[in-house]
């Protein structure tokens, strides 16, 4: 179940920020699954944390809840992939970038205002850039197997991430 | 028969002259690295434009090293993917647009499959016979992009029979010399700080699925390392640095060639080509080496400059398939980011 804390602390929006715990990648791509089954057109992702910590685990999960079915493996080498599901994803990764600039060269307007999801991986990288209404999930690793998802709703819309356990207040 | 390749689907700007698919005449790669050297290292990889500045001198120099010029070839080969679209597309537009001023067949070429071919070139640094080699043979194409084993029947007969999950191998070792602090690319220098490591200190899981597939999956041994280094401290002697790379090294090569000699065994095919940057690798030719020795396998790898993306392998791909006549109109040809591999005959 999710918390309704924004309410309490912003007074904005329900359902606005969660925090999970997961103790295997099949459990951080079963949110995924959750996440991608809820997004629409425009929809953008902004994925932070470390290296190993479940970025690229939790794009195959979202991108199968939004009907992908071919294999998602990471993006670093080609910056973009693009797959076809029920609406398109995007599927980009920073990894390899430095600068600001490189990021801007990447065209990533035409995607990010295009007819599908975009989901970035990295997305620290560019964050002067995050448009206004996004989500945003930041992936922390706890111990070998366990990690912490932060996710925050930011899309403007109520998106439920129903049938996980594990849920703990943000506060 | 005289085929231009060139390649342009990552990094590199490449042309070639190729006669007969296996001899090369030129083989001239602008890399973008050097380009952008003087901006202070990392490439800004998108940049589409760099292809676009440096193709067509590229061009001119492939032929010119060959001697020949665009009126004497017989046809133009060109990858068409996998890679980064708006870079595919400099080079398809550039030939494109020969194949139509010259009127000459135009092959689109994957990626991957120039990759397997790379071991039927001459080179004066290429130590096998390679006019002996002929499918069928399993192929491994390991690289910062792929990494891919297939089982090649025939020219242009394809059985895709494992490939990486998630991380290709070269980015995991991209990824662990960050880690580490040691640098990009991370290939050759985590080979190198290897030597000096003991093999036995750590124990890393190997790269493979638990299934039966053919599989790779080299994310899970990052982590592995970034756990280790989150739970021992990033150590700062240049001894446990090397002990960390040598294990890493180790369990990620140690998955291609449990994987690979099973597509072995599995097709009953006596031969073994391997391809790609990390091909080049000296921990993975030597243990490729030993196994196929002890397995009375032969074993064909092309020199580091083949290993690496060039143009030569895609003039070759073409050859061929001119040579089987799988030439389409080429109005209909199209840059594919995930373009998968096909079998063609």
């Amino acid at each position: 179940m999710s918390f309704d804390i924004s309410v309490n602390r912003f007074g904005i929006m329900k359902n606005r920020g969660w925090v999970k715990f997961t103790k295997s990648e099949e459990e951080t791509r079963k949110i995924g699954r959750a996440i991608g089954k809820g997004l629409l057109p425009g929809d953008i992702i902004c994925l932070v944390g470390e290296l190993g910590s479940g970025k690229t685990t939790i794009t195959q999960g979202i991108a199968q809840g939004l009907g992908v079915r071919g294999s998602v493996s990471s993006a670093t080498f080609k910056l973009i992939n693009e797959y076809k599901g029920r609406i398109p994803v995007y599927h980009f990764d920073l990894f390899r970038l430095d600068k600001l600039s490189e990021v801007e060269e990447l065209g990533y307007r035409e995607y990010f205002y295009n007819q599908g999801v975009t989901i970035i991986e990295w997305a620290e990288k560019m964050r002067p850039l995050w448009p206004e209404k996004r989500m945003e999930i930041e992936l922390k690793i706890i111990s070998e197997n366990n990690r912490e998802i932060k996710i925050t709703n930011l899309i403007g819309r109520e998106i439920s991430l129903s049938g996980n356990s594990g849920n703990r207040d943000i506060n | 028969m005289l085929v231009l390749g060139i390649e342009t689907s990552c990094d590199e700007t490449a042309a070639s002259v190729v006669e007969d698919g296996r001899r090369m005449l030129s083989n001239v790669v602008s890399s973008q690295i050097d380009i952008h050297r003087k901006y202070g290292g990392v490439v800004p990889e998108l940049a589409s434009r760099k292809h676009l500045e440096t193709i067509n001198f590229v061009i001119e120099q492939a032929l010119s090293q060959a001697g020949c010029s665009f009126k004497e070839l017989d046809g133009i080969a060109v990858t068409n993917g996998p890679g980064l679209v708006a870079s595919l597309l400099i080079g398809l537009a550039n030939a494109k647009a020969i194949a139509y001023a010259f009127e000459l067949p135009l092959i689109g070429v994957n990626h991957i499959e120039g990759h397997i071919f790379s071991n039927f070139l001459k080179h004066p640094k290429n130590k096998f016979k390679t006019e002996k080699l002929l499918p069928p043979f399993i192929a491994l194409v390991v690289s910062g992009g792929h990494s891919d084993l297939v089982f090649v029947e025939d020219y242009g007969k394809y059985e895709l029979l494992g490939r990486t999950r998630d991380d290709a191998v070269g980015e995991s070792f991209d990824k662990v010399a960050k880690l580490l602090h040691l640098g990009y690319p991370g290939g050759p220098i985590i080979d190198e700080i290897s030597r000096k490591g003991n093999a036995e200190a750590i124990k890393f899981p190997l790269a493979h699925m638990k299934d039966d597939s053919l599989d790779f999956s080299f994310s899970g041994l990052k982590t592995a390392v970034v756990n280790f280094v989150k739970n021992h401290k990033l150590p700062t002697e240049s001894q446990s640095i090397a002990d960390i790379a040598v294990c890493f090294q180790r369990a990620a090569i140690k998955a291609l060639v449990e994987n690979t000699f099973c597509a072995i065994e599995e097709k009953k095919t006596k031969k073994l080509v391997l391809g790609g940057g990390v091909a080049s690798n000296s921990h993975l030719r030597d243990v490729f080496k030993n196994r196929a020795e002890k397995n009375g396998i032969e074993l064909y790898y092309p020199p580091p400059a083949l290993c690496t993306d060039n143009a030569v392998m895609i003039g070759c791909v073409g050859y061929y398939k001119m040579d089987y006549s799988v030439v389409r109109p080429f109005k209909s040809l199209e840059a594919e980011a995930n373009l998968e591999l096909e079998s063609w005959n």
